[in-house]
């Protein structure tokens, strides 16, 4: 590369190129944008409760040690598919009862087992958090996880 | 040192060391949670040591990032800093966000979003330390000689403290959450940073092997074109399952793919430098740290990267221990690595106190290095394990884990290994001051071997 490729065309490359990539990178993010709140989520509206629950979900820091579609901590179960493990993505009432039981019963205090800590969460907050896994549940994540294991 | 104001990295690399003690010492409390999981399960939950373990890594590489262009910035542009006081209070910012962090997760106040979870006074605080270190920087290259590495350098920092605006756009759709979040992540360990990286690499390769600058700066530009045109679009690896078109699924299996070139570049590069050097400069351990961290670079998000990069190979691996083995030894490889070799070629001239001191560094190296590598492998065979029984079989995750003790015990030991290196690397640069044995004299050195 030493005559053709000189210093100052091999700057103009990066510094070229780099701006087309991001460029290329803007309008797919743009399409991917609407793409998310038009079709993929589009199944189940946003509602406020939905939005607490992902504050709740913050809140406590679920993320470090679970995964939420296949992203955060490998400590403990994946949550984007648990409304279909336990059979309730279309039944609000009955995810709501059995993740309030769920967390009722943590830390399990079993020995040898890992532990989930005990959070103090109000039953409106309660019912945001299920209503928030339904909604990641039934976003179309072209058809991950390949079992229901997560 | 040829300048006065290079002192101020010193400061920043002090910090940055003790940053770096916490972080694998929180990292080892959370292996041995792997292992005996009731260990302080109620004093303080493995999500709040994960959050420490995790920041205080990503802090202190910036840390040793800043640090790195306060001793090298004043050097490439042959002049002062523009303002030493700004660095000074930038430093302290930064330190009080951090002490900040750690106290708030310490008492449960964090956000959610990995990696982000400080709370919002801190992400403004690094914003505007962020702000005085570019126009501390940019004001001070501007006045003096520019140079390739001050160019990609300074591209890099200015990319990644732009990028640092997505950690305030969170929105309630969990889609576009992740969407954005990962514009900070990847783009920043798969973009920007590798800017940074390679800067440095080239400044160490030019002070270390006395290779002609011309040489140096037009292999610096090739590599960092091909990172960004292979990594912007490879962002795409991270849409494949989170709710995004399937476009992502072809753009970013091809486009990632070639993001081992980059990573092969540098090592390749390193080593040619090397090769083609006449100058034997005597601080051999900068040189094993700048070696060894191309190398561990190519094969920790090169190989180990690539292994998992393609849709169909993903959507089986995706969040599974086989991430974790990835995350662990890219970081470990291509940043911290590299920090350490900055470090270890620019303290000795901080602190006065050449000739050098290499051989406790140099143990260091391999306990850390070995230790990573060994981590490594274990976390390999655990996830490919977990992938073929949870995602395979369709076993509860639970009952997977369970089989995989044996792996979790192996990754404590390497962490031990780990920890030991890393504080060895530690004492080896703020206590001991006198060679432990003679250097010896091979060739000459070149008179302007810093
Ligand atoms: C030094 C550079 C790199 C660093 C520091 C790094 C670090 C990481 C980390 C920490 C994660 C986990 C993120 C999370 O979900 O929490 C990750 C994921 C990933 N990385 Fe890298 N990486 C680097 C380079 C690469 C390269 C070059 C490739 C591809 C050739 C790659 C491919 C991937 C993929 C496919 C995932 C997603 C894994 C999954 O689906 O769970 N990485 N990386
Ligand atoms: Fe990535």
């Amino acid at each position: 590369m030493a005559e053709i490729l000189t210093k100052s065309r091999a700057r103009n490359i990066f510094y070229g190129g780099s701006l087309f990539f991001v460029v290329v990178f803007i309008g797919l993010t743009i399409n991917s944008h609407r793409y998310v709140v038009n079709v993929s989520t589009a199944g189940m509206p946003l509602t406020p409760a939905v939005a607490l629950g992902k504050h709740v979900w913050e809140r406590h820091s679920c993320i470090n040690c679970h995964t939420l579609h296949g992203e955060g901590a490998y400590f403990a179960p994946e949550l984007g598919n648990v409304m279909t493990r336990w059979g309730v993505l279309d039944d609000p009432q009955t995810a709501y009862e059995v993740l309030d039981g769920w967390m009722a019963a943590q830390p399990s205090g079993i020995e040898g087992r890992r532990q989930m800590p005990h959070f103090t969460i109000t039953d409106e907050e309660m019912r945001g958090l299920a209503e928030f896994l339904r909604w990641a549940d039934q976003t179309d994540t072209q058809g991950w996880p390949p079992t229901d294991a997560g | 040192m040829k300048y006065q104001s290079q002192k101020v990295a010193l400061a920043y690399f002090l910090v940055a060391m003790g940053l770096f003690g916490i972080q694998v010492l929180g990292g080892l409390l959370a292996g041995w949670i792997y292992v005996s999981p009731n260990t302080l399960s109620t004093v303080l939950p493995f999500n709040i040591i994960r959050m420490i373990h995790t920041n205080a890594l990503i802090v202190w590489l910036l840390l040793g990032f800043f640090g790195a262009a306060y001793y090298l910035v004043p050097e490439e542009s042959e002049r002062e800093i523009w303002s030493v006081k700004l660095a000074y209070l930038q430093l302290a910012i930064l330190v009080i966000g951090t002490l900040g962090a750690v106290g708030s997760y310490l008492v449960g106040i964090h956000g959610g979003r990995e990696f982000l979870e400080q709370p919002l006074w801190v992400k403004f605080g690094i914003l505007v330390a962020a702000v005085i270190f570019l126009v501390n920087i940019s004001l001070t290259v501007l006045a003096g000689r520019k140079t390739a590495i001050t160019n990609v350098l300074l591209t890099g920092l200015w990319l990644l403290a732009l990028l640092w605006i997505f950690s305030f756009i969170n929105p309630d759709n969990l889609s576009l959450d992740k969407m954005y979040w990962w514009f900070i992540v990847h783009l920043w360990v798969e973009g920007t940073w590798e800017l940074v990286m390679a800067a440095i690499l080239a400044f160490l390769m030019l002070k270390l092997t006395g290779v002609d600058r011309e040489v140096i700066e037009k292999w610096l530009y090739v590599i960092v074109a091909t990172a960004l045109f292979s990594g912007i679009l490879g962002t795409g690896h991270h849409f494949y399952w989170i709710g995004l078109p399937s476009y992502w699924q072809w753009t970013g299996s091809i486009f990632s793919a070639f993001e081992v070139v980059p990573f092969f570049g540098m090592m390749s590069f390193a080593f040619i430098m090397v090769w083609k050097g006449r100058r034997n400069h005597p601080n051999k351990a900068a040189l094993l740290w700048a070696l060894g961290s191309a190398t561990v670079a190519f094969f920790g998000a090169g190989v180990w990267g690539f292994l998992h990069t393609f849709h169909g190979v993903n959507f089986y691996t995706h969040g599974t221990q086989i991430t974790a083995a990835h995350g662990h030894l890219s970081f470990y490889g291509a940043y911290v690595a590299m920090n350490l070799a900055i470090i270890t070629y620019a303290m000795p001239q901080l602190r006065q106190r050449a000739p050098y001191n290499q051989v406790m560094n140099m143990i260091s190296f391999w306990l850390m290095t070995g230790g990573m590598a060994f981590m490594t492998f274990v976390l390999t065979f655990a996830g490919t394990i977990q992938t073929h029984m949870q995602r395979v079989v369709g076993q509860n995750y639970m009952d997977v884990q369970d089989q995989l003790v044996l792996f979790y015990l192996m990754r404590f030991g390497a962490g031990i290994a780990v920890v030991l290196g890393a504080l060895l690397f530690i004492y080896s640069q703020l206590v001991v001051r006198r060679e432990l044995i003679a250097p010896a004299s091979s060739g000459p050195v070149a008179e302007d071997a810093a």
